[in-house]
């Protein structure tokens, strides 16, 4: 497995070549160019906050500020798990070329897919800071957890995406099932509600590793706390486990890839 | 570091036929019922079949190495095997440097990009660095020759264009070993002599050539050493003229007499002085036996023959009635013979040979054989081109300098 790694890394240009042009294609053919990148997390905000206000009217309690800043603070990690493993599935199938008629370490195909949903989440954060501005969220030292919960859902969706393509290569209905997963995976994920919501039974919604996650996000942007350590461990392991089984997985069946496609 | 630059031990490459689950809701019940079924084991045996079987060749370092087979003969799989896209069933290979192959050139192009920024995404691909395309980027634009269009996106590109652009990048690999697979069918005929000249040029630069094509000119052109495929099989491993006659004798047997038709070709032998061939040295006789059989009455009929080439352009044609030979009568059940003799002043080259029974007055074809036989014309050093014109040098000398020829 070393010399894979290794083959990889020596093919880190082609990667960011890959990333590159998945980017730049996005944006070539869509007309309103990087407003993409904005336009499908400020759809789940909006939905998000619909949501919320349902809430605080059946309530009978105020629309907290503190509220909408977690469910836009959540909205944009689930729109980028949601795009990257939508984009990984098909990565290998829409390259079909490449993977029949030319040599590198396939695994480029889903992590270019990764990052270039990154890149888009990059660009809305920006859109998503100047919102929590103006909402007056304000900031704390609790910040620093951004990048390491940042880091584990690209853990866990690269994990996932390898997975996703290879087996979308071999099985085309691999395809619809994952639509389906991503398209119902936000009522079985706290990204509009709380786990708090729940009291004792939230540790339930917890056990989906992206739960502990995104509550991470919503702890220490939106309510200046330290995301809940037990349960961040749990995800990380979850997501470290997710890439090295994913990439085993992936390495076992690249072989078969080119005359199965 | 030895002096072999490529190697193949008895590889072998086994796949499957027929139906593979493409999809989990066939996987399942399938899955269920190899669980309850045991003979399923030997039905799969049936479904496979050997795409290679124990090939083993090497390549030294710098030399240009050819394969030629017949379609389905296995030439792709091997290549596919040797560029690592597929792994063989069994058996080792070994390359020693850096290997590019020019399988599809156009493989990694995205139709959205412009022609620039398909460079260095395809470059990429193809193992060069940033660096590398950036400092080679004027020559790759001049070599496509469609610098006009370089910020063009590639899908505005005639198939001509793309595909230039596509062997351009290629060609600017410096890789230690290239792989070629029929990559010179396209773009127009300056553009192949071009690519020609680079492959030409890439070898003397001591780059190792693996080429594999069906126009066993270019072959024999460009390949010291050739192996013969087919069913997956070596036929041989040889001096490319010797590869080429044995690929043409193999072929030129499957003779089926045409059971509708008035009056037919029943046979075509091709013979040179030491009897029947196809392998000619440039300039050599051959002999056309061709023999007509009819099954009606039929008048007034001629026999034609020609040679096309490659590109299946009629490069000589000929025929009883335009040699002056009245048009001849058959009989139900009558045969007639002829033989025409050849002096083959063609260069060299693969050369195929048509027959037909023509009726001239009303100009209708009865029998075509189309092409009834090859006639390869062996590597002829001193010249090039299509014809033959056995040129002699009667003066050579080099003359001073005269101011005269800086006069207008």
């Amino acid at each position: 497995m070393k010399d894979e790694v290794l083959e990889l890394y020596r093919h880190r240009e082609l990667l960011y070549m890959i990333v590159r042009r998945d980017i730049k294609v996005r944006y070539k053919q869509s007309i309103m160019g990087f407003m993409w990148a904005v336009l499908m997390p400020i759809l789940i905000v909006l939905s998000g906050i619909v949501v919320r206000y349902a809430y605080a009217l059946a309530a009978h309690a105020p629309l907290k500020t503190a509220d909408i800043a977690s469910v836009a603070v959540k909205s944009l990690p689930w729109a980028f798990l949601v795009s990257s493993i939508r984009f990984a599935c098909l990565s290998l199938i829409n390259n079909r070329d490449l993977v029949t008629k030319t040599y590198f370490p396939k695994e480029i195909f889903p992590i270019a897919a990764v990052m270039a949903s990154l890149f888009d989440l990059v660009v809305a954060s920006g859109a998503l800071i100047i919102f929590l501005w103006i909402i007056q969220t304000g900031w704390g030292l609790y910040l620093i957890w951004t990048p390491v919960l940042l880091l584990t859902m690209v853990l866990l969706a690269t994990g996932v995406g390898m997975v996703v393509s290879a087996a979308s290569l071999f099985f085309r209905d691999v395809k619809f099932i994952v639509e389906a997963l991503l398209t119902f995976g936000i009522f079985f994920t706290p990204v509009f509600f709380d786990v708090s919501m729940f009291g004792d039974k939230g540790k339930w919604l917890l056990l989906n590793p992206v739960g502990p996650i995104l509550d991470g996000f919503s702890a220490c942007i939106a309510r200046h706390q330290s995301p809940n350590l037990p349960w961040f461990a749990y995800s990380f392991g979850f997501a470290a486990v997710a890439l090295l089984g994913g990439y085993v997985f992936f390495k076992h069946l690249e072989p078969a890839f080119a005359e199965s496609i | 570091m030895s002096d072999v630059a490529l190697r193949m031990e008895q590889v072998y490459k086994k796949f499957r036929k027929g139906e593979v689950y493409n999809s989990l809701r066939d996987l399942l019940p399938a899955l269920t019922g190899t669980m309850f079924r045991q003979r399923e084991l030997s039905e799969s045996d049936t479904r496979e079949f050997w795409a290679l079987q124990d090939i083993s060749f090497e390549a030294k370092r710098g030399e240009a190495f050819g394969i030629i087979g017949r379609n389905g003969a296995g030439k792709s799989t091997a290549l596919k095997i040797l560029s690592r896209i597929m792994k063989p069933t069994s058996g080792r290979m070994v390359v020693n440097g850096r290997l590019s192959a020019l399988i599809e050139v156009t493989a990694g192009f995205h139709q959205d990009l412009t022609g620039r920024e398909n460079i260095f995404l395809n470059g990429t691909i193809l193992g060069m660095t940033k660096r590398e395309i950036e400092s080679k980027l004027d020559q790759i634009i001049d070599f496509s020759g469609i610098e006009e269009f370089i910020d063009t996106p590639v899908k505005r590109y005639s198939s001509g264009m793309f595909a230039r652009l596509g062997f351009s990048v290629a060609a600017h690999v410096d890789p230690d070993v290239l792989i070629v697979d029929e990559v010179l069918s396209v773009g127009d005929y300056v553009f192949q002599q071009r690519c020609m000249e680079r492959i030409h040029s890439v070898i003397h630069a001591g780059t190792t050539v693996l080429f594999v094509s069906h126009n066993l000119k270019s072959v024999a052109e460009i390949c010291n050493r050739t192996m013969l495929l087919e069913h997956g099989k070596v036929v041989t491993i040889d001096e490319t003229d010797a590869v080429i006659r044995k690929y043409l004798t193999a072929g030129g047997t499957s003779k089926t007499p045409q059971e509708k038709k008035p009056v037919y070709i029943s046979s075509v032998n091709v013979r040179g002085r030491d009897g029947e061939q196809s392998t000619f040295e440039s300039g050599q006789t051959a002999w056309v036996d061709v023999e007509v059989k009819a099954r009606e009455a039929l008048d007034k009929l001629a026999v034609v023959i020609w040679f096309t080439d490659e590109t299946q352009y009629i490069i000589f044609h000929t025929s009883t009635e335009r040699l002056g030979f009245a048009p001849f009568s058959l009989q139900p059940g009558g045969t007639y013979r002829c033989t025409f003799e050849l002096t083959l002043n063609i260069s060299q080259g693969t050369f195929h040979l048509v027959t037909e029974i023509y009726r001239y007055d009303i100009q209708k074809s009865y029998d075509r054989h189309e092409p009834v036989t090859t006639i390869f014309i062996g590597s002829t050093t001193g010249v090039g081109g299509a014809v033959n014109c056995f040129p002699r040098l009667v003066e050579s000398k080099a003359v001073a300098a005269s101011t005269k020829f800086c006069q207008v």
